[in-house]
């Protein structure tokens, strides 16, 4: 038993109940305090069911989910664990409870039974963290996107969490939308040591954490580093998985003949390490 | 279009009355409409009259805004006041030809019932112009609280009215959306008779039907992720707070309440 673990996923399956399949089955992982970890599936993979089985919106079927060293199945643990691990939706319109942006970051704190006197400092903290100052008193039907979840982050920042679980918290936004949630999640990760639980279908952003998962038709099929994982191209396709673009060509050049280093991402990489091979003494100085 | 329907007939500048207590704003109200069926003298009218415009002026709400509150109400009013004038019995006749009679104690009924009308209207209207919805549901909630001893959902109610506020704004720009998606596809909302128009709303309103049903579902986990576990020991960011200003809001009407009662004992039948 390792306690170090922030969520911990001990052979865990979880079937729906008027469904014939799991969603999830016989998952097992480990993520660790002040980790990035992104879990990668397409639709329909069973991600978003692992997502609510980290903040005991479900209980597994079998197995047991440990989130902060309590056990989700214990029903009386359940608002332990969900003040400890916030979670971010998809839809920004359908997480905002109050007309107000201040009065939902309240909304959490409200729930805690919070004392007002300690909620005003903790909702400003909050707001300033994920820079939403200037808003407080807006209506949320007045904000992009972008900046809704932002709102939505702040709402759960203000529980002081100690993991946040975002289930594809950018699939709805557009670009601009989508850096600034990411940005914002990032910051708090690396600035705050706030463990992430990052559920995409997005590649780039599976990139960008510490560690990728993998999972297909309720399964964790893969671990690793995003340079590890992407590596792996052929295995990621047929889990239809479109691997970043520069890591495909890389891979398809290096099938070719062209001595190009595993784990190319991002085409600044990929750049580099072509001119490393075409013009060697370039790179040299 | 939007933005205003959010706010209802709420007129958010920062005065005197906007800033009173909700709750003693209700029950200032409720007393007030005691008073509007306790008075029966035009002293008694004459009092409402001048505590009604004093209201409106220290809340800075402009005078036309109470009259649109009575414009959907003006036909009501109308019919009031001619069927008191024309079926009231009465004595000192003024009026007199073929089947119509009009009587003086006719007139003075039919004025003082459509003036009580009026009132009504018009001191309710205050309260919502003056008061946000927020605030007005807080003050609702915290009143009804004590009935939760027998069960009441203060909390749920005043919970249920905060998200469909907040809901109104995102539905009606939904509405907006599939409208003009149906509407690109050849659907006509606007002309033919009551019966087609109303048949043409059928497949705005499924739509719409569906994904308010998806968004409740959405929402409610992501309240229950975020602890939400029903009134039950829960704090609250905006504490209302009972000043000074809202124990004067209290005398002035308890004055008026007791001058339109004296003016009930002691006026009465004097010029009515």
């Amino acid at each position: 038993m390792q306690t170090d673990a922030q969520v911990r996923l001990e052979d865990v399956s979880f079937t729906y109940e008027e469904a014939s399949s799991p969603a999830v089955s016989h998952a097992t992982a480990l993520i660790r305090p002040g980790e990035f970890v992104a879990v990668l599936g397409h639709n329909g993979s069973g991600k978003s069911t692992l997502a609510k089985l980290m903040n005991a919106l479900y209980t597994p079927t079998e197995g047991n989910v440990v989130v902060c060293g309590y056990d989700t199945a214990d029903e009386k643990l359940v608002w332990e664990i969900r003040r400890r691990a916030g979670m971010i939706f998809q839809n920004p319109d359908n997480q905002i409870v109050a007309t107000v942006v201040r009065e939902d970051v309240a909304f959490g704190l409200e729930n805690l039974g919070v004392p007002t006197e300690e909620m005003i400092p903790r909702i400003d903290k909050a707001l300033d963290a994920v820079r939403m100052t200037k808003y407080a008193d807006s209506a949320p039907h007045t904000l992009s996107g972008g900046q809704k979840q932002r709102v939505a982050i702040a709402g759960i920042l203000a529980m002081e969490p100690s993991v946040i679980i975002a289930d594809e918290a950018t699939a709805m936004l557009d670009p601009s939308g989508r850096l600034e949630v990411l940005d914002t999640i990032r910051m708090l990760n690396r600035a705050k040591g706030i463990t992430v639980v990052w559920i995409t279908h997005f590649m780039e952003e599976a990139a960008l954490a510490d560690r990728i998962l993998v999972i297909t038709d309720g399964e964790i099929k893969a671990e690793g580093t995003p340079a590890e994982i992407f590596d792996r191209v052929e295995e990621m396709q047929q889990m239809h998985l479109d691997v970043p673009p520069m890591t495909a060509l890389a891979d398809v050049l290096r099938k070719e003949g062209m001595p190009l280093r595993r784990g190319i991402l991002t085409v600044e990489d990929f750049v580099q390490e072509v001119e490393k091979v075409l013009c060697p003494s370039k790179s040299a100085t | 279009m939007l933005s205003n329907i959010t706010m209802g007939q709420y007129y958010p500048v920062d005065s005197r009355v906007h800033r009173l207590d909700p709750r003693i704003k209700l029950i200032l109200t409720i007393v007030f409409i005691v008073c509007v069926f306790l008075a029966h003298s035009f002293v008694g009218y004459l009092l409402l009259t001048a505590f009604l415009i004093m209201i409106c002026r220290l809340s800075c709400v402009p005078f036309r805004f109470l009259l649109r509150g009575l414009k959907p109400l003006r036909m009501i009013i109308i019919l009031t006041f001619l069927l008191n004038l024309f079926f009231t019995p009465g004595e000192d006749v003024w009026l007199a030809f073929w089947i119509i009679r009009i009587t003086r104690e006719a007139f003075l009924q039919a004025l003082f019932y459509s003036l009580r009308l009026v009132f009504l209207v018009a001191g309710t209207s205050l309260l919502t112009l003056t008061t946000s919805p927020i605030a007005l549901s807080d003050g609702i909630e915290l009143l009804l609280s004590p009935l939760r001893r027998i069960h009441f959902p203060a909390h749920e109610l005043a919970m249920m009215m905060t998200i469909a506020l907040r809901f109104i704004p995102t539905l009606l720009e939904e509405t907006d959306k599939i409208m003009k998606a149906q509407m690109a596809r050849g659907a006509d909302f606007e002309s033919g008779n009551l019966l087609s128009r109303a048949r043409a709303m059928v497949p705005l309103l499924v739509p719409l039907f569906v994904s308010a049903f998806r968004r409740a579902g959405d929402l409610a986990l992501a309240m229950e992720s975020r602890c939400y576990h029903g009134g039950e020991g829960r704090t609250r960011l905006r504490v209302l707070k009972i000043t000074r200003n809202d124990w004067i809001a209290c005398g002035v009407l308890a004055l008026l309440l007791a001058l339109i009662i004296l003016e009930g004992i002691f006026l009465k039948g004097v010029l009515f």
